[in-house]
């Protein structure tokens, strides 16, 4: 509008620096949560099994897109294409070539680690709210190629395809939906502590100089647009994985569940639990699971008044998500200590 | 040939719908540097503020005043009680606010209103325009006010002081307040205008897609794409992107084989993106310079 230059001052960047030592959470807590997660399935119905196992799969969704918001300060819209394109990969292959349901969890995740990759480079040129709509356009476009007639032999079109659930292996005297429960916690923990490695490697340092400062970063000798590329194809192949175990635990696969919503869904998953701090994408992932379940419970015909609200209560609150709590609760332990 | 035209005519009555969208999605750019995913929910929430109106029985052009009046108020409103408190929150929570504001209007317009088609009036008429099938004196009248509008934002930015003002307050908030700009009120004051701005854009589009609370889904995404295409900076490059968009979408529906209905709206936006990765700020928009 103006004739005058528009100058963006230093320090004004979409993303929080969070440094990397915030971004994790200390070894005690982490085994206590880890024992929570191994023994709570002992006692519990099948379908809250079946609720868990689906918390840890947003919940991996949801640290794929921390990773690449939060460690690299790239934003998008797009998780639910990577989503669809693991959950169609296990489906296809375990359906059609009879591939075990364990080996197709590395197939997509480099199916859709290489997916990633192709697509964050010309998303190079684009950042903040271009990119954005870039990511955006992956997402809606994504069941529409699905649903393409040249396809359909293989993705059944509309209908989707049916997955069969795996058995527990050895005779494990394990009803399915708690075989699965584990197998996916051992999935997620182990790309929960590769994370973790990551982001304090020298790639993870270099994520963070990037999101931090480009012009920075590569006077430092970063390679930006490695990075940025490698960033969005890990995010990728970590999103991959969590659809394929998607797909086997809710054993079906259609275009329609891969739309923007979940795309959205999982966005918030990362604001509610902390941008930047991986513990809290499992937060934010019992965030987008259940709170939508609870206000329907309040009022099924205000349900989406009551889920704004909610979240608008949240976002109010701990402006910076789950993080936020951890601080506090941190500085009040180390207060505890001192006296 | 013909068709070539024809498609491209029907192309462009589209593109004022999405040129109407996106001046107001700019417009709230200007104001508060993000983009507002509530902002077709607010416009459609007006409509039936005007909607109501019409059915309590009052003129067109009646409730069109009063619903614009609500509008800016509403939105001002929204901008104080919802979006201040956030204004030191990190820009994500922001966007996850407008998210949270959008299933908050969608569900109660549904609950209101509940979810049938309406129908909704049009000032214009909707007979052919100059004799053309494919135009109607309502897309005609609607390419008409988009842009008396931006003539009018022109003006008001250019030569008011207070447009002068929420410019400032946009582009160097620091240095505004310095000399005396209370940026905070300009941030409420672009809420106001932007809001009554979709209002107007709701009103125009209800005749054609009919009024219901999901109408602004589609629309909404076009306006954005729009506002991205002709470069967020400018809402001369808004509304050429809106056009631009239109036409883009019928001739990719008409010429490209297998295309369809169905792939319509990712075609347009795989353009879209090829032209910003070109250029990455837009066909109108300013490069912004970083100062290091």
């Amino acid at each position: 509008m103006s004739a005058a230059e528009e100058v963006v001052a230093e320090g004004h960047q979409a993303v929080e620096a969070v440094p990397k030592r915030a971004m994790t959470l200390g070894t005690g807590t982490s085994l206590l949560v880890l024992a929570v997660l191994l023994l709570v399935p002992v006692f519990v119905k099948n379908f809250v099994i079946f609720q868990m196992t689906m918390l840890l799969i947003y919940g991996l969704a949801v640290l794929a897109l921390n990773i690449l918001t939060g460690g690299s300060g790239q934003f998008s819209l797009g998780q639910s294409a990577f989503y669809a394109v693991g959950a169609y990969t296990s489906a296809v292959l375990m359906e059609y070539f009879n591939v075990n349901y364990a080996l197709t969890i590395p197939i997509s995740a480099t199916v859709c680690f290489g997916f990633g990759y192709l697509f964050g480079k010309p998303a190079l040129r684009l950042s903040g709210v271009y990119l954005a709509l870039a990511t955006f356009a992956l997402a809606t476009a994504m069941p529409q190629l699905l649903k393409l007639n040249f396809l359909e032999h293989w993705t059944g079109g509309v209908q989707g395809l049916v997955v069969t659930k795996p058995d527990a292996p050895f005779g494990l005297p394990m009803s399915q939906d708690m075989w699965l429960y584990y197998f996916t916690l051992i999935v997620t923990l182990a790309i929960y502590i590769f994370s973790v490695n990551l982001l304090r490697s020298r790639s993870g340092r270099a994520f963070m100089a990037i999101r931090d400062n480009e012009i920075a970063a590569s006077s430092m000798g970063v390679n930006v647009a490695l990075y940025k590329t490698l960033a969005f194809g890990v995010s990728a192949g970590i999103t991959g994985v969590a659809g394929s175990l998607g797909a086997i635990a809710v054993q079906f696969v259609a275009p329609d569940s891969y739309t923007i919503t979940l795309a959205i869904s999982l966005f918030l998953g990362m604001v509610v639990g902390g941008v930047g701090w991986l513990p809290g994408s499992f937060v934010g992932a019992a965030f987008i699971i259940f709170v939508p379940n609870m206000a329907e419970s309040i009022s099924k015909g205000l349900s989406g008044a009551v889920f704004g609200v909610l979240l608008f209560l949240v976002i109010y609150l701990v402006p910076h998500g789950a993080r936020q709590i951890a601080i506090l609760g941190q500085q009040f332990a180390g207060k505890v200590r001192r006296n | 040939m013909e068709l070539f035209t024809n498609q491209v005519l029907a192309g462009i009555a589209t593109g004022a719908i999405y040129a109407c969208m996106a001046l107001a999605v700019v417009m709230i750019y200007q104001a508060i540097d993000h983009l507002n995913f509530a902002q077709g929910e607010m416009a459609m929430f007006s409509t039936f503020i005007s909607w109501q109106l019409m059915q309590w029985g009052l003129s067109y052009w009646a409730a069109f005043l009063i619903t614009l009046a609500f509008s800016f108020v509403a939105g001002i409103a929204i901008e104080r009680i919802l979006f201040k408190p956030l204004a030191k929150a990190p820009v994500l929570t922001n966007v996850a606010g407008f998210i949270a504001l959008f299933a908050i209007i969608n569900s109660s317009a549904g609950l209101i209103w509940d979810f049938t088609i309406k129908q909704y009036p049009t000032p214009f008429g909707s007979s052919p325009f100059l004799g053309s099938q494919l135009i109607s004196t309502h897309q005609a009248g609607m390419i008409g006010v988009t842009v008396l509008l931006l003539l009018g934002l022109y003006f008001f930015f250019q030569y008011t002081r207070i447009g002068l003002a929420m410019r400032a307050a946009a582009s160097v908030p620091e240095s505004a307040r310095l000399v005396g700009i209370n940026t905070s009120w300009m941030i409420a004051l672009g809420w106001g205008m932007a809001t009554a701005i979709g209002s107007i854009a709701g009103m125009l589009i209800a005749p054609v897609v009919f009024l219901e609370p999901n109408m602004m889904g589609g629309v909404l995404i076009y306006g954005f794409a729009a506002a991205v295409l002709g470069g967020l900076s400018s809402p001369f490059g808004a509304v050429v992107g809106g056009f631009l968009v239109g036409v883009f979408e019928n001739l990719a529906g008409t010429y490209i084989p297998g295309v369809g209905n169905e792939l319509k709206l990712p075609i347009a936006l795989a353009l879209i993106i090829s032209v910003l990765v070109v250029k990455p700020a837009g066909l109108f928009g300013r490069h912004i310079v970083k100062r290091v």
